[in-house]
């Protein structure tokens, strides 16, 4: 067992764990959402489109998440905004917004010489860097997220399965969308320290997307993925400890593992027996 | 069943015009339908009538007129209009069992936070049993077939206990078993004195089995009894070219409708 604890005599492990954890298991509750609604590219773009947040905050020599959480929220709006009914496709407005807000950020980045290392940091995550506010940070936002979708769960529930109903119930509907746009972000946001910007949209898909072929209500689904979540993020961190190679990585390959997995195997759903 | 309020309890539609983006689908509909009737509304494909459930549940803005239940506008009671969607307007392999659909009916009746307690539950319970899908409350929605599945939704549209039901086409596409639960439905929903609408294209049956027909192309063409409304030239206005009158008097209606049939009235049109 000594390979288990061995690892954890650095502080700076635990303190990763434990946020790889938090943000293994907030980003796959919100991922439910995201793969039932058909949000992925959504989610993608949104992650992209904090980068020139996190940049101005930097410049400005602020808190990152902060700039971060300020970026995400303008944008998970617009993005509310503009698919609000106007005369371009939805998909074709985000994918607009988001390479603009890339774009903007790289170029906001270049700017500043010194910023090479970090810039690695913000696109693949940088779990051994996080610190002990930014724990609290973190905490504090998956807490809001979380105990906000367990209050609007019936209200998610309805919009998300069928808007003929929420409009026949009179729930309103618009304004709920745009708050899950923001809870959206802001997990976004936090799933930033360990995966990055790159590979966020991954570990708001791939642990849910497992957890829909295992399960068949909602509530289960995302206990489910939250599981799948956490452990990718521990077994991701181990892997990277033992192997040396970049923690986010290690957490959405073990993630897409674990999805192989069920997708190949499961029993009734499993494509390796429905060849037969 | 809700209380009703005191009188006048119907549903007042004044003169309204819905439209998508561009041009309006309705025009200028004006009808009234006392508590409790039972209405086919009935016309060609694209005539605007799941425009017109669409405008009565609020989901598509009215343009110009307005739309009263019991002498209230719309959108004062809350949960009195419940909806069954088209088959295909369902993503039915979202994670839900029939018992969370039919108890999402429920919500209307309960505060925001508040979860399904045990009243909801018993209310969900009997609308399964009514719809005799009871059996079936903790299966998956997408283990269902076409019928089943549609009788989860009316299940769900009972549980709402609504005083206005809307039916988009509820006897298109289902197997034979469905339907007769669905006209059972209908038996029931009339001594609770629910207002029924239904969309069909089924003529013979609008005919039959309604007190009074709705004959819809864009503009409301005639409303009353259906012996009344099912005149050649109202037919002819609402179907144009796709009707066929025989020397006997005979009218044939070609609805090119989803799945393609044929259907003919007959005697009632002299």
């Amino acid at each position: 067992m000594n390979w288990l604890f061995q690892p954890l005599q650095y502080e700076f492990m635990i303190r990763g764990l434990l946020a790889s954890v938090m943000v293994g298991i907030l980003c796959a509750v919100m991922g439910t959402y995201v793969v039932l609604r058909g949000m992925t590219f959504l989610g993608d773009a949104m992650a992209h489109a904090i980068l020139p947040g996190v940049a101005i905050a930097f410049l400005l020599h602020g808190n990152l998440l902060v700039g971060a959480i300020i970026a995400a929220v303008i944008v998970a709006l617009s993005i509310g905004l503009i698919s609000k009914g106007s005369t371009i496709k939805e998909d074709t407005a985000i994918g607009i917004l988001f390479a603009a807000a890339l774009s903007l950020g790289v170029a906001l980045i270049s700017s500043i010489q010194t910023y090479a290392v970090d810039l690695s940091h913000i696109l693949f995550g940088n779990v051994l860097g996080v610190s002990v506010s930014d724990l609290w940070l973190t905490g504090g936002l998956g807490l809001l997220v979380l105990a906000s979708v367990a209050l609007l769960f019936k209200q998610f529930l309805v919009i998300s399965f069928d808007p003929i109903l929420a409009a026949t119930l009179r729930l309103p509907a618009e304004l709920l969308r745009n708050v899950m746009l923001v809870l959206l972000a802001l997990t976004v946001v936090v799933s930033l320290q360990t995966v990055g910007v790159g590979l966020a949209a991954a570990m708001l898909i791939t642990p849910a997307a497992t957890a829909y072929l295992l399960t068949r209500r909602l509530w289960p689904m995302m206990l489910v993925s939250a599981t799948i979540g956490a452990v990718s993020s521990l077994a991701g961190l181990y892997l990277s400890y033992y192997f040396n190679i970049v923690s986010g990585s290690a957490i959405v390959l073990t993630a897409t593992a674990i999805f192989l997995v069920v997708f190949l195997f499961h029993p009734r759903k499993g494509i390796l027996w429905k060849r037969r | 069943m809700n209380t009703l309020p005191e009188s006048p309890a119907r549903l007042d539609v004044e003169n309204i015009s819905v439209a998508y983006d561009g041009e309006p689908v309705l025009r200028e509909i004006t009808f009234q339908i006392p508590h409790g009737a039972r209405v086919a509304v009935v016309g060609p494909n694209g005539a605007g009538k799941s425009t017109l459930f669409k405008a009565l549940v609020g989901l598509l803005p009215v343009r110009a007129g307005k739309i009263f239940i019991h002498d209230l506008p719309l959108g004062h009671h809350l949960d009195c209009v419940a909806y069954l969607p088209q088959r295909e307007e369902v993503d039915w392999h979202f994670p839900v069992t029939v018992r969370d659909v039919v108890l999402m009916g429920r919500f209307g009746h309960q505060k925001w936070l508040q979860h399904s307690g045990r009243a909801d539950r018993e209310v969900a319970r009997k609308s399964l049993q009514q719809m005799d899908i009871a059996d079936m409350a903790d299966r998956s929605i997408s283990e269902l077939s076409g019928g089943q599945q549609q009788r989860v939704f009316l299940a769900r549209a009972l549980a709402q206990e609504p005083h206005i039901f809307l039916m988009d086409e509820p006897f298109t596409g289902v197997d034979a078993t469905t339907q007769v639960a669905t006209l059972a439905l209908l038996d029931h929903l009339r001594q609770q004195k629910v207002t029924v609408l239904i969309s069909t294209h089924d003529l013979n049956l609008a005919a039959s089995r309604f007190d009074a027909v709705l004959l819809l192309n864009h503009r409301l063409i005639a409303f009353g009894e259906p012996k009344l409304v099912f005149t050649p030239e109202n037919l002819a206005q609402a179907f144009g070219s796709q009707m066929l009158k025989l020397p006997d008097g005979t009218v044939l209606v070609d609805d090119c409708c989803p799945p393609e049939e044929e259907y003919i009235l007959k005697g009632k049109v002299k």
